[in-house]
């Protein structure tokens, strides 16, 4: 059992939807960052996914790319990363982390090494866009041997012959990505989204979470409502482009995780 | 090297498109049916002779194959040496190798129902290729080009946009060839439907590398052909000039099993091959890594942070490189060595001079190479270099370089 397998216990107990967050580690800067991310479990987070800043963020939108380049402007690496949830776990034990990024830092750092610098650190999962599962080897499996969950990407691309393959090795919970696109792009209709993730939980015990294309606190509502729980990212890391307070970031995500956990 | 090493390399790459622990499949699960598709699509036209039928024929009538093995005398007598050839590749239609795979790619996605072509490029080569098919298919064509390329190649831009091509100059990242491709791959993701991605070198995800180099291939077989009609034999030394590298991986795959045959990529040396990081010498000056789709030579710091290459050359101006020269580098089949932009310029000039052939500043790096060795070599060594493109494109660059005012030139 990971802390992200306690969340959905948990939450389930308490008859809630999960509400997602996404940051990008770094973003403007490491101790802003930081403070971000500490404060985010008192604002509703059930589920914290940190960006791990990439120079080429081929699935991400103009918000996330940026971020990405402010949080490598002010010297963010993948070590700091790991530092960053180090000294967040600090003062919570229990609210689950998910690095998401790109695969390239961490094979640049080795695999090995990393997979045992994430667990003292305090990973719970790993989102690795550009790792399918047709490299399943890189990864995947070394991830899961080291005890983190490795959380696969369904799309709307993804028909029922390929699911089960998707499905195969991923732990924690499947993430739906609600459009085809990148993030913070197109909007999340939940009309299109029910069917997709009833086709999914047809398949599998696994929570389905979905993610992208959800920006306000109504469309958290209405997607966590056809689902077990909504992402939000860009929409948050727009916040923080804009240079607002942390405390008004936090405010603001207080509203969206309200709006999801009313589904 | 072991015999059946040999034996094996032009089987390459395996089911999940390795070669070696390079290649592979590393793209978002949403281009993941995409390219499985595409991959099908491929083993399918490969063994279809209507396929080939249809490639030979526009090869033949529409871009003017096969392109001469053309010995280059007078270079050779400056240079004292080694017989050099030239495969002239700047001769065909849009003025350069670019075309061959292009017209592949464009068949496939017209058997595929694919109505729009999207595809990035870096000197405006790929880009002004796949805008020429594209208007004799009847097909919808955007272009994604880096913005600082845009300002540098304007004339590309200009030619893409007479050919009906909708050109989309990139801002995210640095906006340059790399950041064009990032932004192809977002469009590809948005608009799975309809939308084909037309790769212009021998890099991405599986099946691109072998496919794209399967459809430069032309360039090696015309070339071993024409070598055996003139000599009576094969050519010592392969010598082609590497960005992505498909040139370079079209003149040599025909020739990977000959174990007689030297063979040497040129990467660009830029300002020099060291840590000043001002070149694109992936396999000289890079380390392993993942990016586009596929395991290479990039470069990138210690954080797996990709950095920009730098390069006279708009073409050659790429951090990674195809995943077969990575191979084919660790396996030791292929040599890579470098030049500078100084070294490459000094070759463009002597190649005006002594052959009355412009040539695009990316084989002015292979030239630069032969250049190198020819002199110290016997006079029946058969040095076989692609001439891959022709220069009109690049002569604001060089009068740049050279110091020379256009609007004064008497």
């Amino acid at each position: 059992m990971t802390r992200i397998d306690d969340t959905f216990t948990r939450l389930k107990a308490e008859g809630k939807k999960a509400f997602v967050a996404y940051v990008m580690a770094g973003d403007p800067d490491y101790e802003t960052s930081l403070e971000i991310v500490k404060g985010l479990p008192a604002a509703g987070v059930d589920i914290i996914e940190l960006g791990v800043p990439f120079t080429d963020p081929m699935a991400d939108g103009p918000t996330i790319q940026l971020a990405g380049q402010r949080a490598l402007d002010g010297g963010q690496t993948l070590e700091k990363t790991l530092a960053m949830i180090a000294a967040f776990r600090e003062g919570d034990a229990t609210t689950p982390i998910v690095l998401m990024g790109y695969y390239n830092p961490i094979y640049n750092r080795g695999v090995a090494r990393f997979l045992k610098d994430a667990v003292l650190a305090g990973v719970d999962g790993l989102i690795v866009v550009d790792l399918p599962p047709e490299e399943d080897a890189e990864l995947c499996i070394p991830a899961q041997a080291a005890g983190l969950n490795f959380i696969r990407l369904a799309t709307p691309t993804t028909d029922d012959k390929r699911l089960p393959k998707v499905l195969q090795n991923t732990s924690g919970f499947v993430y739906y990505v609600s459009i085809t696109g990148i993030t913070g792009s197109a909007a999340a209709e939940a009309g299109d989204v029910g069917p997709e993730v009833a086709r999914i939980k047809a398949m599998t015990d696994l929570p389905v979470i979905v993610g992208f294309g959800i920006r306000t606190p109504e469309a958290a509502e209405a997607i966590a409502a056809v689902a077990d729980g909504a992402v939000v990212g860009s929409a948050i890391v727009g916040q923080i482009a804009e240079g607002r307070a942390v405390d008004e970031i936090h405010a603001f995500v207080k509203r969206l995780a309200e709006g999801a956990h009313r589904a | 090297m072991a015999n059946d090493l040999f034996n094996s390399l032009m089987n390459a790459p395996d089911e999940n498109g390795r070669f070696g622990i390079f290649g592979g499949r590393f793209v978002s699960e949403t281009l993941m049916p995409l390219i499985l598709e595409l991959e099908a699509e491929y083993e399918h036209a490969k063994t279809d002779e209507s396929f080939w039928a249809e490639m030979d024929d526009l090869w033949k009538h529409y871009v003017g194959r096969p392109s001469p093995l053309y010995f280059a005398d007078r270079l050779t007598a400056r240079l004292g040496g080694a017989k050099v050839y030239m495969k002239r590749d700047e001769l065909n239609h849009t003025g350069a190798h670019k075309i061959n795979n292009v017209l592949g790619q464009l068949l496939l996605a017209r058997r595929m129902g694919k109505t729009r072509i999207i595809a990035e490029t870096g000197a405006g080569q790929h880009g002004v290729a796949t805008a020429t098919v594209c208007a004799k298919f009847g097909l919808k064509c955007v272009v994604y080009m880096g913005a600082h390329d845009v300002k540098r190649q304007a004339p590309n831009v200009f030619r893409m946009k007479l050919l009906g091509a909708e050109v989309i100059p990139v801002t995210s990242g640095r906006g340059t060839l790399k950041d064009a491709m990032n932004d192809a791959m977002r469009d590809w993701v948005t608009n799975v439907r309809d939308t084909f991605y037309c790769i212009g070198t021998v890099a991405g995800p599986h099946p691109y590398p072998a496919m794209v180099r399967d459809f430069q291939s032309i360039i090696g077989k015309e070339a071993r052909e024409q070598m055996l009609e003139r000599e009576g034999r094969l050519p010592d030394t392969l010598v082609a000039c590497i960005g992505g590298g498909s040139n370079a991986m079209g003149l040599f795959h025909p020739f990977l099993n000959d174990s007689e045959v030297e063979i040497v990529g040129v990467e660009a040396g830029g300002k020099g091959v060291d840590d000043r990081m001002q070149h694109c010498a992936s396999l000289s000056g890079g380390r392993p890594g993942v990016l586009h789709g596929n395991r290479t030579y990039l470069l990138q710091d210690d954080d797996g942070q990709i950095l920009e290459g730098f390069s006279i050359s708009a073409g050659l101006d790429y951090p990674g490189i195809g995943p077969e020269h990575a191979w084919l580098h660790d396996t030791g089949r292929a040599k890579y060595v470098y030049v500078t932009d100084d070294e490459a310029l000094a070759a463009f000039q002597m190649c005006c001079e002594t052959e009355g052939i412009i040539p695009a500043l990316e084989p002015s790096h292979a030239l630069a190479h032969v250049m190198k060795i020819a002199p110290d070599l016997p006079a029946d060594h058969l040095i076989c270099m692609n001439l891959c493109g022709r220069g009109d494109k690049d002569i604001f660059t060089v009068a740049r370089a050279l110091g020379v005012e256009m609007g004064t030139v008497a």
